[in-house]
């Protein structure tokens, strides 16, 4: 299991707080809320050693378009980098003001 | 759709198997009564899990929700077998727990909540070890003692099922609701030809473990109450069906003479076949 | 481990120690021993699962709680509670060393899950009828066997002894499932408390109300009964001026520490449970 963190500057008001997906096998649960400051914050536990640039790869490309102050809570069970951002997405549609 | 459907087709159903534990929460609630307890956000996760390099879930694998069912007060857990297979560890098992004894509390007080258990649990969670197996015990202690005043109904609806310590729990319930889809026994079939050997179970035979301990089976023999077919209305109706046929004048765990009875009728070095128990015990409606 | 000597098991042994010869309980299997004796100043009820290896159910012939034990014991503890349902409530004591409960396809066709329920749910009702239920664990109390029989008492008493064991799986199957040496799972019980078979560790869990040391758990000689038949009376006298509920479980220091997130779930739970 590692823990991984990441930041990224963010302009846009997280509207409320979403709650995705189970910790199951190819499966991560995501907790996003505001983060309360200018800043988007991802912090991930996961299965699966040796990722962290996979997982920079991902977040790179969501918060290329995603700017919302979020925090972003992922445990992940060994998920697809595809099912990651698909969870991920879900969490900020569902968050929508 | 331009041809005429031929063949009559059942009325489209939703399959309650496959939602998730929450989602399975909310279909048998009341519609648009859902307030959930100890929610992910309150990041009540297990504290032993991480620690043996295992990722948590925040709310531990069991969601925990207030509503109504038919209008009345109620709550209902669920536990989420696609987290460590629905296993029980501290935190999971002291919500179900107490969330019982809080239901006791509010009969005390005349306030009439219902519980529902939905039960998919593979049973103690084995990195929780005896944590897992005390909870388990305050579970089977609070059914108990919340029985008298209000009925207990336990749902196994299928993919994991229901065993070990957990199987017990669901034994201890008022009414018991199960699909085709569904096991309930103590043991997994796959511990059993592990501790026994393959002449004792052959745990890859599907057929075999399902006329054993599969949900058709538990009703027929009279250790279901209910079965019903893998759909979220069917699911939602036995369980408020069970609630108006209130509590049975005697639980199944209290008829121990007959069960005795039944017992000393078996020979087991040449027990029955599951179809010839169905006969002995009986509740063959002939569905 | 220890005992594999003596041709009596530890249950079997401590059962004959604390009661004697009379007062025998007829009615049951075998492997199950329910003898009413003294105990201080009045009769309680004590009950014993032991080895029967002429069962007639082969897969609970070595001290397993099967399908005949469970019922049993159910019907023991619940003749008990119908005897003196007008009077006193006699102590109920479960001696404890079971080792799992019966693995067979025959115990689950029949519902061993039912059986265990039903010996549980007696023991509850004893509790919550107002009998001191009092669980004294002498070898091991394994999984679904201890949660059928001691797990619902209102004390728990353990022998302070490397052969008392209590775990939700024997080493050598946790071991197999697991992937892992029976020596690699005795080590991960010393990283992780819940983990642990010993029963030191055990009552770090907050879950023993007395541990027992100074006697010889195989074969308990001088003293040595009169010892545990002492802390028995105390634990009676305990259970009968607490509640008949399991909270003892979560006050003490030991279970502050250890089942903090017990402690915890029960504090936001009761916070929630009325709000808006």
């Amino acid at each position: 299991m590692e823990t991984l963190e990441f930041r990224y500057p963010a302009r846009d008001p997280v509207g409320r707080r979403a709650h995705v997906g189970v910790v199951g096998s190819g499966d991560l649960e995501v907790l996003l809320e505001p983060s309360g400051d200018g800043e988007a914050r991802v912090r991930i536990r996961t299965t699966v050693d040796g990722y962290g640039q996979v997982w920079r790869n991902v977040l790179d490309r969501l918060f290329s378009r995603y700017h919302g102050a979020a925090a972003i809570e992922v445990n992940d069970f060994g998920a697809t980098p595809g099912m990651v951002l698909l969870r991920l997405e879900q969490a900020i549609e569902e968050s929508a003001p | 759709m331009s041809a005429p459907v031929t063949e009559p087709r059942p009325l489209a159903r939703e399959s309650f198997i496959e939602l998730t534990a929450r989602e399975r929460v909310r279909a048998v609630l009341d519609a648009g009564r859902f307030r959930e307890l100890l929610s992910p956000f309150d990041r009540l996760h297990s504290p032993w899990l991480e620690r043996q390099g295992v990722v948590p879930q925040e709310d531990d694998g069991v969601v925990l929700a207030r509503g109504r069912i038919d209008g009345e007060p109620a709550v209902v857990a669920a536990v989420e077998s696609a987290f460590q297979g629905g296993s029980i560890g501290e935190v999971a098992g002291t919500k179900i727990a107490c969330a019982l004894e809080l239901v006791a509390r509010d009969h005390a007080r005349g306030v009439p909540t219902r519980p529902v258990l939905l039960l998919e649990t593979g049973g103690v969670r084995l990195q929780e070890a005896n944590l897992g197996l005390a909870v388990i015990a305050e579970i089977h202690a609070a059914i108990v003692a919340l029985r008298p005043r209000v009925p207990v109904v336990g749902v196994v609806a299928g993919m994991v099922g229901c065993f070990g310590g957990m199987s017990l729990a669901a034994a201890l319930c008022s009414h018991l609701v199960m699909t085709r889809q569904a096991r309930l026994g103590m043991n997994g079939p796959e511990v059993i030809e592990q501790e026994a050997g393959l002449d004792e179970l052959d745990a890859s035979d599907r057929r075999l473990v399902w006329s054993l301990v599969g949900g058709e089976q538990r009703h027929a023999t009279g250790l279901a109450d209910a079965l019903v077919e893998d759909d979220v209305a069917a699911v939602a109706a036995a369980v408020r069906a069970a609630f108006r046929s209130g509590r049975p004048a005697r639980h199944r765990t209290e008829q121990v003479e007959l069960f005795l009875d039944r017992l000393a009728a078996i020979d087991p070095a040449g027990p029955p076949e599951p179809a010839a128990l169905r006969q002995a015990w009986g509740n063959e409606e002939g569905a | 481990m220890s005992g594999s000597s003596s041709s009596a098991s530890r249950g079997a042994t401590w059962l004959a120690a604390l009661t004697g010869a009379d007062g025998a309980v007829q009615g049951g299997p075998a492997s199950v021993r329910v003898v009413d004796a003294p105990l201080g100043d009045e009769r309680a009820r004590f009950l014993a699962v032991v080895p029967d290896p002429g069962s007639r159910f082969p897969r609970a012939r070595s001290g397993e709680v099967g399908l005949a034990e469970a019922w049993a014991l159910a019907r023991h503890v619940r003749e008990a509670i119908a005897a003196d349902a007008d009077g006193a409530r006699r102590p109920l004591v479960a001696i404890v060393d079971v080792t799992s409960q019966a693995y067979g396809r025959c115990e689950e066709l029949l519902g061993i899950h039912l059986a265990c329920a039903a010996a549980v749910d007696a023991y509850a009702t004893a509790r919550l009828s107002g009998h001191p239920v009092v669980a004294l664990l002498v070898g091991s109390a394994m999984s679904g066997a201890f949660l059928a029989h001691g797990y619902q008492a209102n004390r728990i008493v353990a022998l302070d002894d490397p052969g008392v064991l209590v775990h939700a799986m024997g080493k050598s199957s946790a071991a197999r499932v697991t992937r892992r040496s029976v020596a690699e799972v005795e080590a991960l019980g010393e990283k992780i408390l819940p983990m642990a078979y010993d029963v030191r560790a055990f009552a770090r869990l907050g879950l023993v109300d007395e541990l027992v040391g100074g006697v010889n758990a195989d074969a308990p000689i001088g003293d040595d009964a009169a010892r545990v038949r002492r802390s028995l009376v105390a634990a009676v006298a305990s259970a009968r001026s607490g509640a008949r509920h399991l909270g003892c479980r979560l006050t003490s220091a030991a279970a502050r520490e250890t089942r903090a997130a017990s402690i915890e779930v029960r504090r936001r739970l009761v916070e929630q449970w009325s709000g808006a």
